[in-house]
């Protein structure tokens, strides 16, 4: 059977490049996977609150959809997705009280209680298909290609949800280095790129992200790597604001993980939308021989 | 047994309703339209097609020992017993003011004109209330990754009567935001019809003028007979390729 596929609103308007990419890899490396036919924003923030119970509706009603298909397993590729999905589902496995409360408010749905379980491709490719026969399907490895993982927050906290060790994770060093890239490891590669700050606090923002690709780059790090649209936002998109704001800050190429792990598997560069990136994305893995020309 | 077939006039048996929480006996076959008119109302709003389709009648009700909030549109629910209702022939719910032809029909004009979309929270009261059973917390979870043919789709048996903006926890104006996609859908996002343009083409070109000018300076007896004695008629068993012998006025 099919793993469920929950792909989040992004994916589908400003990070198409997200998804498009991951769909493409995944169909090389045979992972089956069929988008729900019926889902709903899953709000991207999981509340703080204890008892804001209203936005844990929206996810739950994702997994209903799941369950109710019969499938046991969701797939997520945007890591705030991964993170809110993840979060209800812990709370209506562990919380007795609060599972009621949301499934008797949600009165039109069947109960739920936890059953399926919420991964994302990159433990899904880790703990499921594992690193070497990834490795195996490799066309275009990233050979001489200095990255540098950026985990951000959502992946892996809190605990209940984490992909990895909060503080000395390996997993997308691992990712990177089965794709042949030489990884780069960096101290920021956990911290905050300013996330939704962005709209309140746009300098805060703007400063937190520059200390992430200053980072990095300090390090030796060619490009980064990353799993969410929020971080592509902060760091990708407005990196201008930040190259005009620092003297001396220098042009960071960002890639989603997904865009990497498609081209490595020789997946074409079309395919993977790089038009939605920094022009420098595409252009630094046709210098490095890892496509042969940049999309028009 | 007689062997003529009597026919006896059967009264309706009366039952109590609440409208506005007063009590009346109504015969338990009308509608709730009907009914309010039975008791003595006079629709002057909250009333137009009579036939389902205007959405000026929507009506709330509960029963009683039940929790759940129901509706229905006035001229189509047939009245329950001890059922409590008031109708809701309109809601207030903003609605953007925009030149359509000045939009390119992509979805970060309706997030803009709409920016209240992301307030939604699949709570899913809009659905729960909606009389023509449109799935509205399906078409505003497309419009928010947007999708917004699906929403079109989805939103498409929409009447405009408001009940879903009624019960909306993020105070969506739903049926507005629908009524746009669906705007845009067919205006930008429908392939458009070649065979239309051929017609339009061959009106103005006058094609049809002549068979026109016939047909109006007819009178009523040479249209009779032409409706009746020369008309063409499709035989019952026609299949899909029929296509009448005389074919200069198609
Ligand atoms: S979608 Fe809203 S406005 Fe449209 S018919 Fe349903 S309840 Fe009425
Ligand atoms: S009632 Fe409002 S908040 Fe609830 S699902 Fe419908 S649109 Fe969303
Ligand atoms: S009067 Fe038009 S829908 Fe009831």
């Amino acid at each position: 059977m099919s793993i469920a596929y929950y792909p989040g609103c992004t994916l589908k308007t400003k990070g198409k490049n997200l998804e498009k990419s991951a769909l493409a890899a995944m169909e090389v490396l045979g992972i089956d996977v069929e988008e729900l036919p019926r889902w709903n924003c899953c709000g991207a923030v999981y509340s703080l609150a204890d008892d804001d119970l209203i936005h844990v509706v929206a996810p739950v009603r994702d997994l209903v959809r799941v369950a109710e298909r019969g499938q046991d397993t969701v797939i997520t590729l945007c890591s705030m997705c991964y993170n809110t999905l993840a979060r209800a589902n812990d709370l209506m496995k562990n919380d007795e009280e609060k599972r009621k409360t949301i499934n008797d408010f949600m009165d039109e749905e069947p109960d739920y209680s936890g059953e399926v379980r919420v991964v994302h491709l990159l433990d899904y490719l880790r703990d499921e298909y594992g690193w070497d026969k990834l490795k195996e399907k490799l066309k275009s490895p990233l050979n001489g290609m200095k990255v540098a993982p950026y985990y951000g927050c959502t992946l892996l906290r809190p605990k209940e949800v984490a992909l990895d060790h909060p503080d000395r994770p390996v997993l997308m060093h691992e990712f990177l280095e089965t794709l042949g890239a030489d990884v780069v490891d960096f101290p920021n590669a956990m911290e905050c790129c300013g996330s939704y700050q962005v709209l309140g606090n746009p300098d805060a923002a703007v400063e937190v992200s520059h200390e992430i690709l200053s980072g990095a780059a300090e390090k030796g790090a060619e490009a980064l790597a990353l799993t969410c649209p929020l971080c592509d936002f902060n760091l990708g998109k407005r990196q201008d604001i930040i190259l005009e704001k620092y003297e001396g800050a220098s042009e960071v190429p960002i890639y989603y993980f997904t865009q990497l792990l498609a081209v490595a598997l020789g997946v074409a560069p079309e395919e993977c939308h790089f038009e939605l990136n920094r022009d420098s994305a595409a252009q630094l893995l046709k210098d490095k021989n890892i496509i042969s020309a940049v999309p028009a | 047994m007689s062997t003529t077939t009597e026919q006896t006039a059967v009264e309706a048996k009366m039952i109590p309703i609440y409208v506005m929480g007063k009590k009346y006996e109504v015969p338990e076959t009308l509608t709730i339209m009907k009914a309010l008119e039975y008791a003595g109302y006079k629709y002057i709003r909250g009333c137009g097609c009579r036939g389902g389709v205007c959405g000026a009648c929507s009506t709330v009700y509960r029963k009683p020992g039940d929790y759940k909030i129901y509706t229905g549109l006035a001229c189509q629910t047939v009245v329950e017993p001890e059922m409590y209702l008031t109708q809701l022939p309109f809601y207030p719910a903003n609605r953007a003011t925009y030149d359509f032809h000045a939009l390119e029909g992509n979805p970060e004009e309706i997030f803009g004109l709409y920016p209240e979309l992301f307030r939604c929270v699949a709570c899913n009261a809009c659905s729960k209330v909606c009389p023509m059973d449109v799935e509205v917390m399906d078409y505003i979870a497309a419009l928010k990754r947007g999708d917004i043919a699906a929403a079109a789709q989805i939103s498409f048996d929409c009447i405009q009567c408001g009940l879903c903006a009624s019960r909306c926890m993020g105070e969506l104006p739903q049926y507005h935001i629908g009524q746009l996609a669906r705007r845009i859908n067919g205006a930008y996002l429908t392939p458009r019809a070649e065979h239309l343009a051929t017609m339009v083409a061959n009106i103005e070109a006058g094609r049809y003028t002549e068979c026109l000018n016939k047909l109006k300076s007819a009178d009523e007896d040479e249209l009779k007979r032409l409706y009746t004695e020369e008309r063409e008629l499709e035989p019952a068993q026609a299949g899909e390729d029929w296509t009448p012998k005389e074919n200069v006025c198609l």
